[in-house]
């Protein structure tokens, strides 16, 4: 079973964690954006609902900021943009 | 239509547990016990699946992503507990009972914190995550029941010291057949000779009438030192981040400047974090409050059916087999996981032939009931269901099996909680969460021990993950 972190586009980046559960949503997350450039999207994927309120608070403390997000079977997409 | 589809599946569920509450009814007048489990247990699912309330969060997610709002949601929770519980011992309502407290009270919540790391979810929080769909927590479950089933029946007196055969020996009112395995010698032999403090009850305390309870139990054994705590995580955690944010707005905004040091930007830091997820927060009142009004309507069903004990009804209704060597079940009066959770797993053991009756823990203080004449289980089975109810109406609700790397986690870190909670005598709800609201020391012990095991469970993680992501990412 493996995440799924591929680039999309300059500056886009995709995280897909399904199927993974707590707390691995959030840690490939955290590790995510820190490989990133300020500025640039990160879509997150994930189906695991009880890690998106660490997530929020988490990028909330950050500075990074959720532009755009979505639900959909039970399936969580957020466009994040690090900040 | 997929919302309607999730709305009809709430709706199925719902009526279930109400067919099954009219069913106990009608069967017989004292199921009437049971049911007000089943529906405590609804109302936690529900409040947990809301509040994304997960013990193993607390300290996990603090360490791991510096997130704290699950160990302050705990804190206000247990802060809210306290002064309800403090309430039903002046009233004389409370069924709380201190429990022993020793260095395998550190040692137990230690093995239980890298446990709930790596099941992804605490005693508690794993039940409400299968309610979400979550297969992993499946097997952290099965790992829970069957690890605690297993540790309280294997070996015998060769694996423990001489004196706690000895001490198991002098007591009469021990039955000695019952006196098998190695948990049955450090049960009578070791724990119960340890003492028990309930700070109220204390020397000096006792003679202070009922204030003892609000001032030793609540104020001092629970509210000072949470919001000590509230305030150390805001320090090591969140005053950082807190003035960042405050550094960022004022860049963007030089007409509106907002203060950056002073005690009262401080107390403004600590407010927002406290309402950083207004979710948990809010659940962590309510929990407390339900947590409390629980332990008065369990009191009352007591009062109403003259008993002490649902082993007692058992017995009157002819079901002594289900109960353990004095009569009793396990029948806590509040919340608490894990004990039910053995009986699960003592039960389908027992079918299979497996003697579990011999032992003190299931056939002396838990006794071993048929599944559905189980109180504290079915405050279990309601928590999976409330949950699932509520993450089906808000579409949260997705079946997620368990693969690869989850089911060996989901195992290993149910057996660790499965082993830790029994030395300790609870999980995170009755070792910890409990104890610390009842006025009970030992309860911050096992919760001390339990974030120290958290800590090394995030370590950890974090190396697998970055190790994960090391050959995931050797393309960029």
């Amino acid at each position: 079973m493996a995440m799924k972190f591929d680039k999309i586009s300059d500056g886009v980046y995709e995280l897909d964690v399904c199927g993974f559960v707590c707390p691995h949503p959030q840690l490939y997350c955290k590790k995510s954006l820190q490989k990133i450039e300020s500025g640039d999207t990160l879509k997150l994927i994930f189906d695991n609902a009880s890690s998106g309120e660490t997530i929020r608070q988490m990028l909330d403390q950050q500075g990074d900021e959720i532009t755009a997000e979505t639900t959909e079977g039970g399936k969580l997409v957020w466009m994040i943009e690090k900040g | 239509m997929e919302e309607n589809k999730n709305t009809t599946a709430a709706f199925i569920v719902t009526g279930a547990l109400l067919l099954i509450t009219a069913l106990y009814a009608m069967a017989d007048n004292n199921y009437m016990y049971l049911n007000v489990y089943i529906w405590f247990g609804v109302a936690y699912g529900l409040m947990l699946q809301y509040g994304r309330f997960c013990f193993a969060s607390a300290s996990r997610d603090l360490f791991a992503a510096g997130v704290p709002r699950m160990a302050v949601g705990i804190l206000v929770a247990l802060m809210f507990f306290s002064v309800i519980q403090a309430v039903l011992m002046a009233t004389n309502m409370s069924t709380f009972h201190p429990a022993p407290m020793g260095i395998q009270t550190i040692i137990a919540g230690l093995i239980f914190g890298v446990g709930m790391v790596l099941a992804g979810g605490c005693a508690s929080g794993s039940l409400y995550k299968i309610g979400e769909g979550n297969g992993t927590s499946i097997l952290s479950i099965m790992g829970i029941s069957f690890g605690q089933a297993f540790f309280v029946t294997v070996g015998n007196k060769s694996w423990v010291p001489q004196a706690w055969i000895e001490s198991s020996t002098s007591k009469a009112w021990v039955p000695k057949d019952k006196v098998v395995s190695w948990f049955d010698y450090y049960l009578t032999g070791f724990i119960f000779d340890q003492p028990t403090t309930q700070l109220s009850k204390t020397a000096t305390f006792k003679d202070m009438g009922v204030a003892k309870y609000f001032i030793a139990d609540s104020l001092i054994n629970s509210i000072i030192p949470a919001l000590l705590l509230i305030v150390i995580i805001y320090v090591f955690y969140s005053k950082k981040p807190f003035i960042s944010k405050r550094q960022r707005h004022n860049k963007k905004n030089p007409d509106n400047q907002l203060a950056l040091s002073g005690i009262g930007v401080q107390f403004e830091g600590i407010w927002s974090m406290i309402t950083a997820s207004t979710r948990t927060t809010i659940m962590g009142v309510i929990i407390g409050c339900t947590a409390g009004l629980h332990i008065f309507v369990m009191k009352g069903m007591q009062m109403k059916y003259h008993v002490t004990n649902f082993g007692q009804l058992l017995t009157q209704m002819g079901h002594g087999s289900d109960v353990g060597a004095f009569g009793n079940v396990f029948d806590p009066g509040y919340w608490y996981i894990t004990t039910q959770e053995a009986q699960f797993a003592g039960w389908i053991l027992d079918k299979l032939g497996y003697n579990v009756r011999d032992s003190v823990f299931f056939g002396v203080v838990n006794g071993l009931p048929e599944l559905w004449r189980n109180p504290a289980l079915w405050m279990s089975i309601g928590i999976i269901f409330g949950a699932m109810i509520l993450a089906l109406l808000n579409n949260e609700f997705k079946f997620k099996p368990p693969k690869g790397e989850l089911i060996v986690w989901g195992l290993v870190g149910g057996t660790l909680m499965g082993i830790g909670s029994r030395p300790g005598l609870g999980c995170n709800i009755g070792a910890f969460f409990i104890r610390a609201a009842g006025g009970d020391p030992g309860g911050w012990v096992f919760g001390l021990g339990m974030v120290v095991g958290g800590f090394f469970g995030v370590k950890f993680f974090n190396w697998w993950t970055e190790r994960k992501m090391a050959s995931e990412m050797v393309d960029f």
